[in-house]
């Protein structure tokens, strides 16, 4: 204890006074609410629910994570060019990198999917030219795309909003060392801009978690699909349920490891006070 | 140059069914915001209480409805009502609960749009400082008058640019709701694509309606971003 906490005024008596009560009713509607969901989950439960569609969804589910994986891993790639675009000097580059990122920051995820999976059946003759149209004929391969493509673009953007945020004098001190455009790039300016770009980054990663939903449409089985498939063959909601919990249950855990990782890569940056 | 006779308006083209369903988006979108605004309001005065249990309920809110898919928080909201009022009148009634897609998807976006606008809205309230509240005070306002004419005018100003981007959000989600029938932009083009075998051509139309939408959208924000700082000293 140090002497500044001894200084503090003591704290006040607690009334019951009406945010209080509210607080208390809100909390006890959430805990009721939680109580009877657990109630009727274990009510509905059922070893043939369980066997017919359990191992369903949790295929399901991986099948989501690979899908927003490769998703995010071929989008980092493709945003570096892009985000270097918008960097760029040359007007024509930039224009063109700021159409791309607008083009898909700009419309939504489901139409762009729909553009590609159906889209793709108007240039099916010059597809099968080029050897591409087993490609763009499968669902998975066309959500992929889409997705990689959609989050290049926020990703883009996410990567050149941070390095903006490097102050110029760290490249012009760099460059009074001598050091090479290269050492400058990976050395000095990308790890102060990815520190900046850690959390716009996590974000990006839950929004694609939760916008691969959206690949359930075009006929793609991940938990969303193998939910949606469940619920149309047995009509019970629970399935919904458990794949609620299951999506909440990976985007929290993502983002508490998230600010975990946060924390640790920022620790240079706190001052310690005390 | 024949495609573009599949945009006229009429019998011929498609112009008039892809018209109306633009206008089924607009009116969702513009639908679900005064109460997505209001909800989220609610629930950052929630957050920004010094009750704690007020805070953990208003941060229980915001975790469910900020954590699921916008696709699933639909479908939740589609089937669990009819499920669930179905059931819960079937002692009375053997009538079956319906909930239209166009009421399915203002709730749901509601509260998906209200749980990312509460954060919004408490991040401004602490750019506000302190003293507000207190030459609010000092000036012998009441709690609600301080609140009302001396918070909520820099409140909105605060909110203004996360708001910009959530409406934004938003006008892209209603695509969502066709999933569930609604004949909104992308109903129509998907309809349109089919009969006329022109997925391509009409999915791009959609999509480019969608740009002109956000386009015009952020030009109206920032007239109303600059009117909101329009008591600010001029730099």
């Amino acid at each position: 204890m140090s002497a500044k906490s001894d200084l503090r005024p003591p704290p006040r008596a607690r009334r019951w006074d009406a945010p209080r009560v509210a607080g208390h009713v809100l909390m006890g509607v959430w805990i009721a609410a939680g109580v009877l969901l657990a109630i009727y989950l274990v009510g509905a439960f059922s070893t043939d629910f369980a066997q017919r569609y359990g191992f369903r969804m949790l295929s399901g589910f991986w099948t989501t994570i690979e899908l927003v994986t490769l998703s995010l891993l071929i989008g980092a790639a493709i945003s570096l060019p892009v985000a270097a675009g918008r960097l760029s000097p040359n007007p024509v580059i930039g224009a063109l990198a700021y159409g791309y990122v607008y083009f898909f920051r700009g419309t939504p995820l489901l139409a762009q999917t729909f553009l590609v999976y159906y889209g793709a059946g108007s240039f099916r003759a010059e597809l099968d030219a080029v050897g591409l149209w087993t490609f763009f004929r499968d669902a998975w391969f066309c959500a992929v795309f889409t997705f990689s493509l959609n989050t290049s673009a926020y990703q883009a953007e996410i990567l050149a909003g941070a390095i903006r945020t490097v102050p110029r004098s760290q490249i012009e001190a760099g460059q009074a060392l001598g050091l090479s455009r290269y050492v400058i790039a990976t050395r000095i300016v990308l790890p102060q801009a990815l520190v900046v770009a850690l959390r716009p980054y996590g974000n990006e990663v839950v929004l694609m978690i939760k916008g691969s939903a959206i690949a359930s449409i075009i006929t793609i089985y991940d938990l969303m699909g193998e939910t949606r498939r469940a619920f149309s063959r047995s009509f019970d909601f629970q399935t919904y349920i458990w794949a609620a919990i299951l999506y909440l249950v990976l985007v929290e855990t993502l983002r508490r490891l998230w600010d975990v990782m946060e924390r640790r890569l920022t620790r240079h940056l706190v001052r310690d006070d005390t | 140059m024949e495609l573009f006779t599949l945009l006229s308006f009429g019998d011929a083209g498609w112009g008039d069914e892809i018209a109306r369903g633009v206008l089924v988006t607009v009116t969702l979108a513009l639908a679900t915001l005064p109460f997505g605004l209001a909800i989220g309001l609610v629930v950052a005065l929630g957050k920004n209480s010094e009750e704690p249990t007020l805070r953990s309920a208003a941060n229980v809110y915001t975790t469910i409805f900020r954590g699921l898919p916008e696709l699933l928080t639909l479908f939740l909201v589609f089937y669990g009502v009819q499920i669930g009022f179905t059931r819960l009148l079937a002692p009375f009634t053997d009538a079956r609960v319906e909930l239209s897609p166009f009421l399915a998807g203002m709730i749901a976006l509601g509260l998906v749009f209200s749980s990312y606008a509460s954060e919004v809205f408490l991040s401004a309230f602490r750019g506000i400082p302190v003293g507000q509240y207190e030459a609010g005070r000092a000036l012998g306002l009441r709690p609600w008058q301080t609140g009302r004419l001396v918070i909520l005018p820099q409140l909105i100003r605060l909110a203004l640019p996360g708001l910009s981007n959530l409406w934004l959000i938003l006008l892209k989600d209603t695509a969502l709701v066709s999933v569930i029938g609604l004949s909104d932009l992308v109903r129509e083009s998907g309809v349109a694509a089919r009969v006329t075998r022109e997925p391509f051509f009409f999915f791009a139309v959609a999509c480019l309606i969608y740009l002109t939408l956000s386009i015009l959208s952020s030009f109206a924000l920032g007239a109303i971003g600059r009117w909101s700082r329009r008591g600010e000293a001029e730099h």
